[in-house]
């Protein structure tokens, strides 16, 4: 008998959940960055579990794409956080603030 | 009418035209040659157009029409005009005259210009006028007539602030340009309904169906706008103001445009549309009227001027307005003949006005000649006789002009013109007598009269010949209002209406009466030494001021109309334009930057508080889908 689809949109569900959070409440960038990730990986989730229930792999296509975009954007979100530590010594968003009015 | 010359009518205005702009471009490098080839070329226009003229004559009354179409020059629709050239009676007396006026004022420019380094510039503009003038009259249809109407104001303006680095000269150009403007306009609106009723501008299309065509009152409207045209060009009152002023210009210009061609262009209009004229009625008597007022209040403000060419500006508005009136009681032969009696005696005693401020080494002012006669012997007597001639002096040709006008308005029953008319010729005698006694005779009152010379020959050629005009034009071509030039236009503009009246010995002893009473009055005022004229002006005041300033009229026209004008348009530039408009425009952009200046605040760059923004927003979105479903 298959798992029902509840379960894997319950998880989903409960991992973005998580992300947000994690977004909204650290300051660190690069938990914040991971925080991203898990909302990320909480949509892919979805999508492969609706894939199976419709037995199309239509699903499951989307969700490499969506990996592979993300590694992608990670290259770049990685090589800012990495320079702003490089010129502050600090990886704390409250503190970069540069971009505003 | 097909004869040897036909053809050649294109090539009378194209001659000075084609030297006009050789000199427009290379005159500087031609030095005094700029003036002997502008001459050459007037002058071989004279040779043509005497040549077509004798073809015309050959031919029968009823014949002497000869069309010329160049090319077609506006074609909308149904409607289009032609460069069309068009000689007849009335516009082959036209380029004899200025033609042949024109070459001799020329001759005399050679003299008067030849100390000037922008001669070439001068000959060139002269010229130009020369062009527009015989296109003005030589037109087969309005627009065309327009064109060269424009065209001879724009050389007006050119060569009365030719001088321009004064700044009164440039303000004189100025001046008659505006207000001869004023008239144009309502001119050019009078050629827009002759367009909207006739859908052509055609003389002859015009003329054959009018009276189908037009109503009375219809005939009333396009006639007086038409006026308005001819009222600016020919100084009428109320459009006067500008002549006088124009003096400011080089002499030969006063004695070519406004003596002797451009300022009749406005008589010739009349007579050229005398079918809508006397369709209408009412705009013969406005003419009539016009011409009346204009002769007298004109010739009471040359009474009074001191500078000499002022005189003979206000005598020339004055004249024109003899015209008018002969055109205003239909007597357009008449008119015509003292279009060319004036034109010989009027740029006589212009040139002569220029050969004596030559020899005054440019002064103007009547108070510092005197005694110049010994001198000038003949300036003097040339400009003594063309002065006689307008003063109406029997045989000459000034008097068989005004003497067949005041016999028509006798004799037509209009005895108020008539008195009115031997009234303003009493005036003209008086003025043209002062001028030459306070000219010629007495003592010299100042160092340049009492050194005055005479001048070269090239100048008082021209004089000589034109005073053989000022004599003898009568005698050759018209003697009575129904004379050999009369007889010559009537197939074009109708015969002169003459009823029963005075005895013709009668009136002419009477105009003889008034005009020596008048010449022996400015004798004794001013020339017998027995009164001081300038102690008994004094007593006249401000009688006299008035008169010499044209009765303030300027004043008027300043107060009632231009500085009102300038009020408006302080207000709409100073308030309207940059208070309201500007300050609308400006408001919006303030208000732009202020909104934006708050607005941008909402950028902080604080990255978490982005991303509950963006929370809240998914949040709220996707309640709103929730809610829908």
């Amino acid at each position: 008998m298959r798992t029902p689809i509840a379960y894997f949109l319950l998880l989903a569900g409960v991992l973005f959940a998580l992300g947000i959070v994690g977004v909204l409440v650290n300051r660190n960038a690069l938990r914040i960055f991971m925080s991203v990730e898990l909302q990320l990986n909480a949509v892919n989730l979805t999508l492969v579990a609706f894939a199976r229930l419709r037995n199309d792999l239509g699903g499951q296509v989307l969700a490499f794409f969506s990996m592979v975009v993300a590694a992608a954007e990670v290259v770049v979100g990685l090589a800012i956080i990495v320079s702003i530590y490089r010129r502050r010594r600090s990886v704390d968003v409250d503190e970069v603030r540069e971009l505003r009015w | 009418m097909v004869g040897h010359t036909a053809g050649a009518l294109w090539v009378i205005p194209a001659l000075p035209l084609a030297v006009s702009v050789v000199n427009l471009f290379v005159g500087k490098r031609l030095g005094r040659w700029s003036g002997i080839i502008a001459t050459v070329a007037v002058a071989a226009s004279f040779a043509v157009a005497v040549a077509v003229v004798l073809d015309l004559v050959s031919a029968p009354a009823e014949q002497r029409l000869e069309v010329q179409h160049l090319f077609d020059w506006i074609v909308s629709g149904g409607f289009a005009v032609g460069a069309d050239l068009q000689l007849d009676a009335l516009s082959a007396t036209m380029i004899l005259v200025i033609t042949g006026v024109g070459s001799l004022i020329h001759l005399y420019a050679i003299g008067y210009m030849a100390q000037d380094p922008r001669r070439g510039r001068f000959f060139a503009y002269l010229n130009l006028f020369v062009f527009f003038m015989l296109m003005l009259v030589l037109a087969g249809n309005y627009l065309l007539l327009y064109l060269g109407w424009e065209g001879v104001g724009l050389c007006s303006y050119l060569l009365i602030g030719f001088w321009f680095d004064r700044v009164e000269n440039a303000e004189a150009a100025k001046k008659a340009f505006i207000t001869t403007r004023i008239g144009d306009t309502l001119m050019l609106v009078g050629l827009a309904v002759l367009v909207f009723r006739f859908g052509t501008l055609n003389f002859e299309t015009i003329f054959g169906s009018a009276g189908s065509v037009l109503t009375r009152d219809a005939a009333t409207v396009i006639s007086l706008l038409l006026l308005a045209g001819a009222i600016g060009k020919s100084a009428q009152i109320p459009l006067h103001v500008w002549l006088p002023d124009a003096m400011a210009g080089p002499t030969p210009v006063s004695a070519l445009i406004h003596a002797a061609t451009m300022v009749t262009a406005g008589v010739y209009l009349v007579i050229r549309s005398h079918v809508l004229f006397e369709l209408s009625g009412t705009a013969l008597t406005v003419v009539l009227v016009i011409g009346v007022m204009t002769t007298l209040f004109a010739a009471t403000c040359a009474l009074a001027q001191y500078d000499i060419k002022r005189v003979l500006a206000y005598s020339t508005v004055s004249q024109l307005g003899y015209m008018f009136m002969a055109v205003g009681m239909r007597a357009y032969g008449v008119a015509m003949f003292f279009l060319v009696a004036h034109a010989c005696y009027k740029a006589l005693l212009f040139l002569g006005a220029g050969s004596v401020i030559h020899g005054m080494h440019d002064d103007q002012d009547l108070r510092r000649m005197g005694g110049l006669r010994r001198a000038m012997p003949i300036t003097f007597v040339t400009m003594t006789i063309a002065a006689l001639s307008q003063a109406g002096i029997p045989v000459l040709a000034g008097f068989y002009a005004k003497d067949a006008l005041l016999e028509v308005a006798q004799r037509t029953d209009r005895t108020a013109v008539y008195v009115l008319g031997t009234v303003a010729a009493f005036l003209t005698a008086l003025y043209l007598g002062r001028m030459l006694f306070l000219t010629f005779f007495g003592a010299a009152r100042s160092d340049a009269a009492e050194h005055a010379h005479e001048s070269p020959a090239i100048m008082w050629i021209p004089l000589a010949v034109l005073a053989v005009g000022a004599v003898g034009a009568g005698l050759a071509i018209q003697t009575s209002p129904e004379g050999t030039l009369s007889a010559f236009l009537e197939p074009v503009v109708g015969a002169v209406p003459l009823g029963e009246g005075m005895a013709l010995a009668a009136l002419i002893t009477i105009a003889v009466i008034v005009a020596v009473a008048a010449l022996a009055l400015a004798w004794l005022v001013y020339g017998s030494g027995r009164v001081d004229p300038f102690a008994l002006r004094e007593r006249l005041e401000p009688m006299a001021t008035a008169a010499e300033r044209g009765w303030y009229v300027d004043r008027a026209y300043d107060v009632a109309i231009v500085q009102p004008l300038k009020a408006f348009a302080r207000l709409t530039g100073d308030v309207v334009d940059t208070r309201i408009i500007d300050g609308a425009v400006n408001g919006v952009g303030g208000i732009v930057k202020r909104v934006a200046a708050g607005g941008r605040l909402v950028q902080t760059g604080a990255v978490r508080t982005y991303a509950l923004v963006l929370f809240a927003g998914v949040v709220v979105v996707l309640g709103f889908i929730g809610v829908r479903a």
